[in-house]
């Protein structure tokens, strides 16, 4: 018989074992996958997973793809470390891209070098406000923070499609939903000639760092640990819990408002109704992979971001649907949470007979 | 040594480029939905497979299917000219700035952009006469009614969307005077729930008759509940309303896929702004319902038949505008430039344009 035990400390071996077994038992699963499909796994694995980094123009579209992500796993990672369950990046990113984005096209004959410090002020204030709403609810209602950021996410969505329907449509566009193309002045500056990386990037990997510090070196860090991990003891330190929810979730939503104004005045360049593939959504689980360590983002935004490339590759290079893909992906997160349960429990195997006296 | 070298040079650059005479031509594919949405990219990627099948061997297609409209694309479409597609179709109007701009650094492929209005030295665009199959059915929507309202339901706000609105009423006019229009804008392409909600609110409000500028099945559905008619959209949607269904108007996208890249492989290929409609084969009245009345079905047969011979074109004036605004002048027939800019309801229709 087998029987599941709570293990009294985490298993540190299984820490550093559960993301290689879960690779293991993710390739062994998609080989059969692709074998059964008449693909040749080996082809699709290298397809998935390495050509996403095959060649420069690849490296800077994953870090494209990465940024964003970044941006929100780190803010979300402070917010799960403090218990705060913060759902709303998608709709931070949003706001972010949406003030960003009206404060670029008000700047567009501008060419002053402080045009694109504002616009990406305006975007990070505009994050920030996002957060600040279901987070003034929350401590003053006591209203449920996952429900009211995800609503807020659906009235961030819809405020982003009025505006490129009314307000900030392109007087030149035909009607059609999207704003004009922002001026050089208020767009991102590429860091190199051909590809796409953008200044953004750059901000995110050191949000990441700076989160780190933030957390290990800081003393609010201590506070955000500790109240993530006992709060009745942070309480009883004398922790003011309003001052650290506010400051964890405007962090939050700043790097989430920074991440949709990035995307903007980056590699789309003007204001249209799909900014975001779900990047609110997906940095959830960025967070989660990441262990909920701002580092631990930085790598497990960058092993996203290879997944989604090599999404979109596997259907231009072997030509297998999405639907393939994305059960791909699935499988991998389903065994990395999987194999994470052992952390926590153990199985124990028990034989069947009777005991004797 | 060196002639040797460069003999060797030679006999490989000769090998490469036998070798590239014989690879199949190229061509990729960027679509916004999955293939299965029965609507929009169902039929473009019909139009794909009727292109491979058309030229054999010769051709070989790609396609990258739920690409979103924003960073995403962009690196698609770079990805398939990296691949060396010789021929890239991007199939959804949000496509077209990164179209342009992978077009500049891939300056010997060709694009083909649906529904924008952006061009350059590689890159045309083409779109579909949508109008002319409104305007069919419009006279068969306005046949039909016995409550004299119609229902439209749009989905965003641009010219193609409001020309066709003015063309489903002003051919509804002239069979039946009396009838009104209704006109929900949902504000998507596709999404069931939100279409099924647009069509029981005309239902409730006496529509009889339902047209849709989306491309799910569901308003058809819908008005099959009800015992009410519909017409499908972009693809044969009789199955999904056997006694509402009146007919669909299908969008065929395989003459045009076939005869660009025919051209692009003949060296023949000028980028331009292509319209197709019923002259083309690139729409068509499908699967018309047999239990509508005779009349009804031959005047949807004259109908299709004086647009198509071009005998008889939609927009042409005197048209006056709902604000009282001489819009076409008598005489004078919409130029595809200026069917590409329509920005007002003809006279009759009780509503606004909202912006």
């Amino acid at each position: 018989m087998i029987r599941i035990q709570a293990r009294v400390e985490q298993s540190t071996l299984m820490k550093i074992a559960s993301p290689i077994l879960a690779i293991i038992l993710t390739l062994i699963f998609s080989s059969v996958l692709f074998s059964t499909l008449g693909k040749d796994p080996i082809q699709a694995m290298h397809v998935l997973l390495i050509a996403p980094l095959s060649d420069l123009y690849n490296i800077g579209e994953m870090f494209v793809k990465m940024g964003p992500l970044l941006l929100c796993a780190v803010g979300l990672s402070l917010c799960y470390r403090a218990n705060l369950w913060n759902i709303g990046a998608e709709g931070q990113l949003l706001m972010g891209a949406l003030g960003g984005g009206a404060a670029a096209l008000a700047l567009i004959d501008s060419t002053s070098i402080f045009a694109l410090p504002i616009a990406i002020l305006c975007g990070v204030v505009s994050g920030m406000v996002w957060a600040a709403f279901p987070t003034y609810l929350k401590l003053k209602f006591n209203s449920n923070l996952i429900l009211t950021t995800i609503m807020f996410n659906y009235i961030a969505l819809y405020l982003l499609l009025w505006a490129v329907h009314g307000p900030l449509r392109d007087p030149d566009g035909y009607g059609f939903p999207e704003s004009a193309l922002f001026s050089d002045a208020v767009t991102l500056p590429v860091l190199f000639e051909d590809g796409r990386i953008h200044l953004g990037i750059v901000l995110a990997i050191i949000s990441a760092f700076a989160a780190w510090i933030l957390l290990n070196k800081s003393h609010i860090g201590f506070q955000i640990r500790v109240f993530g991990e006992d709060e009745p003891a942070a309480r009883y330190a004398g922790f003011n819990g309003k001052k650290l929810s506010w400051t964890v979730m405007l962090i939050a939503g700043g790097l989430a408002g920074l991440a949709g104004v990035a995307e903007v005045t980056g590699p789309i360049g003007q204001l249209i109704p799909s900014i975001s593939p779900g990047y609110g959504y997906s940095a959830i689980i960025v967070a989660y992979l990441g262990r909920l360590h701002p580092l631990g983002a930085l790598l497990s935004a960058t092993f996203m971001a290879v997944l989604y490339m090599g999404g979109d590759l596997a259907q231009i290079e072997i030509g297998v649907p999405t639907a393939v893909v994305g059960m791909f992906q699935g499988v991998l997160l389903f065994f990395l949470l999987a194999c994470d349960f052992f952390i926590r429990y153990r199985l124990t195997f028990i034989s069947n007979q009777p005991i004797q006296e | 040594m060196k002639l040797k070298s460069l003999l060797i040079g030679l006999g490989l650059v000769a090998g490469l480029s036998t070798a590239q005479a014989e690879d199949p031509f190229k061509v990729g594919f960027v679509y916004v939905g999955p293939v299965g949405d029965h609507g929009w990219s169902y039929e473009h990627n019909r139009g794909r497979e009727e292109l491979e099948k058309h030229f054999g061997g010769k051709v070989k297609t790609t396609y990258v299917e739920n690409v979103s409209e924003g960073a995403d694309s962009e690196r698609v479409i770079t990805q398939l000219a990296k691949s060396g597609n010789d021929l890239i179709f991007t199939t959804s109007f949000g496509y077209m700035n990164p179209t342009i701009k992978v077009a500049k650094r891939f300056k010997k492929t060709t694009f083909e952009h649906a529904t924008g209005y952006k061009r350059s030295k590689n890159v045309g665009t083409y779109t579909l006469r949508t109008y002319e199959g409104r305007y069919v059915s419009g006279i068969a929507a306005g046949m039909m009614t016995k409550t004299n309202k119609l229902g439209y339901i749009a989905s965003f706000p641009i010219p193609e969307v409001i020309r066709d609105i003015n063309s489903v009423y002003m051919a509804a006019k002239t069979v039946n005077p009396d009838v009104e229009m209704k006109i929900v804008w949902v504000n998507t392409w596709y999404d069931p729930g939100k279409e099924t909600d647009a069509a029981n609110a005309l239902m409730d409000q006496g529509v009889d008759v339902l047209l849709q500028h989306t491309d799910s099945p569901a308003p058809l559905i819908a008005a099959e509940k009800r015992g009410v008619r519909g017409i499908g959209q972009a693809s044969d949607m009789s199955h999904f309303g056997p006694n509402a269904h009146i007919f669909s108007v299908r969008d065929d996208w395989a003459p045009y896929y076939i005869s660009t890249t025919e051209a692009v492989m003949n060296g023949t290929y000028k980028p331009q702004d292509f319209w197709g409609g019923f002259k083309d084969d690139m729409l068509s009245i499908a699967s018309i319902n047999d239990n509508l009345p005779a009349d009804v079905k031959t005047k949807i047969q004259t109908t299709y038949d004086d647009i198509r011979s071009g005998k008889f074109h939609p927009f042409t004036g005197p048209i006056m505008s709902n604000e009282g605004k001489l819009v076409i002048e008598a005489g004078h027939t919409l130029t595809d430039a200026e069917l590409a800019q329509v920005n007002w309801y003809v006279e009759g229709i009780k509503d606004s344009i909202p912006n």
